[in-house]
């Protein structure tokens, strides 16, 4: 069996090549699908590790999340064959107004890199481009960013917009600078991630699955 | 390089506040860089959704904080005090809007200079809204049309400086920085940074020259203090963001290499390297802007400040009186202290910038590379750069060498985990071809389809030289 070790570190240092190599290699050798998949989540478990213990910095984490998903893209044909899926579906964008994008394109990456499928409606995106794209596709999660505190009306009317056009099991996790958990509750958002690592977590505790 | 191949100011002790060697003198007699620090104040709307309908609430807004802010420099006897408005994104995208606003604070500024004497200048600073379509266009269009009205109508108006925060090549840097990409950095302010800072600013200058008023200067906060926010929040490490605000110096310098004369803006921590180069007075903001946003430059940043800023705050009810009020306060107090300083002497001026600078420059790398006599090798290492995008390398290598330098002498604190990534953006800059046109030919290669638009920023038509 090819060595899964090797390509969980491949992940934690980024290597992408090596990464998107051994995957290939894994899945000629025949080697489970789902155990490749372990693999890859393992490296991105372990880079998340060294996040929260302040050893690396977002860009390794995100260099990682880079090899996962390259990866992601030569092993999901076989998953989808054995009906493994995403553990989530998500979409996510800077509410109408804000243009800011940095946080928002943070925590999609992460989310990516721990197998969540993502829809970007990208920024300055009105209630009815994130309506649309959760309807589109099924979406567990709608994750909604602001940078600017006269943007963050923007958020609650969004939020109201998502609840009235019915989408109301659909969970909506909020993030941006001048954000806080109180804010989140105000406007009957389901959660509230501080940083994009943490996201991963908020996200899986918002749609029920482990931590 | 360019229009500055030599060091306006070539000795440490001569970088330093209050003072530049091509002072500016307002129309009201403020002399910018002459031997006094004026405070420079923005204010901000609180939580309000910005549109036809809130517009009548939004003047009551800005109505209250001029006024408030007028009354109280001149009770605290300022000696001149900077309005600046920043223009939230509807404000610039409906120019009236902008205009209205503008037109309320200049007549309170005339109306307190006619009661009370305060001497006192507006800077203009519209939102530059050209990123909120994907990918930006630059050049033309109705984000750009309306961002040139607000410019050319409010200096008629009366806003004497003119000055932006301007996004060309942010669509690029942000992800450079999420990655921690030095190449990519260095591509999005150098390469089409600079491309953009010059086609912008030759039409403000052109703005200016028509309604005689100054172009005032530029920032790279959309890089360099995203970088500073990324690294306070531990997103990316501190000796990054300390290369990236090397880095910055050469993109916020095409502004004066198109006309500006200062005073730079507030929010350009890049501003002592471009002192030294340009010899133009600089606003800057430290600890009287942790209103807006924090950052470990507290005090050093009013080392080297012609005028001293709180970057903005928003209009809301603190304990003795609005927060607008209160800052303005706070900043006349903080300008009254320097200018004692400079009143008793070039020793004792020496000596506060001695205080400010030491108290912030062993605790952070990013403070480090703006000590006055760091600013100065970083300009130096700019200005003998053939071109643009040679400086912004050579920006880069000079503020890694300063930091191991400054990290062996025991002269700032660098963790393990950080000192890694000098090697790291060390050998990413290294690996840099010469040739600009080969680096361009390298990056296009590699930047996804769709991101940015080169023709935009002039790419493939007219290299930088």
């Amino acid at each position: 069996m090819p060595d899964l070790t090797a390509l969980s570190k491949a992940i934690v240092e980024g290597h992408r090549t090596h990464a998107v190599a051994w995957t290939g290699e894994a899945l000629e050798a025949g080697t489970d699908p789902a155990l490749i998949l372990d693999a890859l989540v393992g490296g991105m478990e372990e880079i998340g590790r060294l996040w929260k213990a302040n050893e690396v910095f977002v860009p390794e984490v995100l260099i990682a999340a880079r090899a996962m998903k390259e990866s992601m893209q030569v092993l999901e044909p076989r998953l989808a064959e054995g009906g493994v899926k995403p553990e989530a579906t998500a979409v996510i964008g800077t509410v109408r107004g804000d243009l800011h994008d940095i946080g928002k394109n943070l925590v999609a990456m992460m989310w990516k890199g721990a197998n969540i499928r993502v829809y970007d409606v990208g920024t300055n995106a009105a209630p009815e481009d994130f309506i649309k794209a959760a309807k589109e596709n099924d979406a567990d999660v709608i994750g909604l960013s602001a940078l600017l505190t006269t943007t963050m009306p923007a958020m609650k009317s969004t939020v109201q917009a998502i609840r009235a056009a019915g989408l109301t099991n659909v969970k909506i996790i909020i993030g941006g600078a001048p954000v806080t958990q109180a804010y989140a509750d105000e406007i009957g958002a389901d959660g509230y991630a501080p940083d994009a690592v943490t996201a991963i977590d908020h996200l899986r505790q918002a749609v029920g699955l482990a931590n | 390089m360019g229009a500055y191949d030599t060091l306006a100011i070539t000795h440490p002790d001569d970088l330093r506040f209050g003072v530049a060697p091509k002072p500016l003198t307002t129309r009201r007699g403020m002399v910018l860089g002459g031997g006094l620090v004026y405070p420079e104040i923005n204010f901000t709307l609180p939580n309000i959704e910005i549109d036809a309908a809130s517009m009548p609430a939004i003047r009551k807004h800005y109505e209250e904080c001029i006024i408030g802010v007028l009354r109280r420099a001149a009770e605290l006897e300022a000696p001149g005090l900077i309005v600046e408005f920043e223009t939230l994104p509807p404000m610039t995208h409906h120019p009236e809007w902008g205009l209205e606003l503008t037109r309320i604070m200049l007549d309170a500024m005339e109306d307190a200079h006619a009661k009370t004497g305060l001497r006192s200048v507006f800077r203009m600073t519209p939102n530059d809204n050209r990123e909120f379509v994907r990918p930006p266009v630059m050049r033309s269009g109705e984000y750009w049309e309306n961002m040139l009205k607000l410019f050319d109508t409010t200096a008629a108006a009366g806003a004497e400086l003119l000055s932006i925060e301007s996004v060309g090549g942010k669509e690029l840097h942000d992800e450079s920085l999420q990655m921690g990409d030095i190449s990519g950095v260095i591509f999005a302010l150098c390469v089409v940074g600079v491309r953009d800072m010059r086609f912008l600013w030759e039409n403000l200058n052109e703005i200016a020259d028509f309604h005689d008023v100054n172009c005032a200067g530029d920032t790279a906060c959309g890089f360099g203090n995203t970088a500073m926010v990324l690294a306070e929040q531990k997103i990316i490490p501190r000796t990054f963001a300390a290369v990236v605000r090397a880095v910055s110096a050469v993109r916020s310098l095409v502004a004066y290499e198109c006309g500006a004369i200062g005073p730079g803006k507030d929010c350009g921590y890049e501003n002592p390297i471009l002192k030294a180069i340009t010899g133009y007075p600089m606003s800057m903001e430290g600890k009287t802007a942790a209103c807006a946003h924090k950052s470990p430059l507290g005090n050093i940043a009013a080392a080297t400040c012609d005028a001293w800023s709180n970057e903005s705050v928003q209009n809301i009810r603190l304990l003795s009186d609005m927060a607008p009020v209160c800052y303005v306060e706070q900043l006349i107090y903080d300008c009254r202290l320097m200018n004692e300083a400079l009143a008793d002497g070039r020793d004792a001026a020496l000596q506060m910038c001695k205080w400010m600078v030491n108290s912030d420059a062993v605790r952070d790398p990013q403070a480090y590379v703006l000590t006055p006599t760091n600013a100065l090798r970083i300009a130096d290492a700019i200005v003998h750069a053939g071109n643009h995008y040679l400086a912004g390398k050579a920006a880069a290598l000079t503020a890694v060498k300063l930091l191991r330098e400054g990290a062996e002498a025991g002269e700032v604190k660098i963790p393990a985990n950080e000192t890694r990534w000098l090697d790291l953006i060390e050998a990413g800059v290294e690996a840099l071809p010469d040739d600009e046109g080969a680096f361009i030919d390298q990056q296009l290669a590699v930047i996804e389809p769709g991101r940015f638009l080169p023709g935009e920023y002039g790419l493939l038509v007219d290299p930088v030289v």
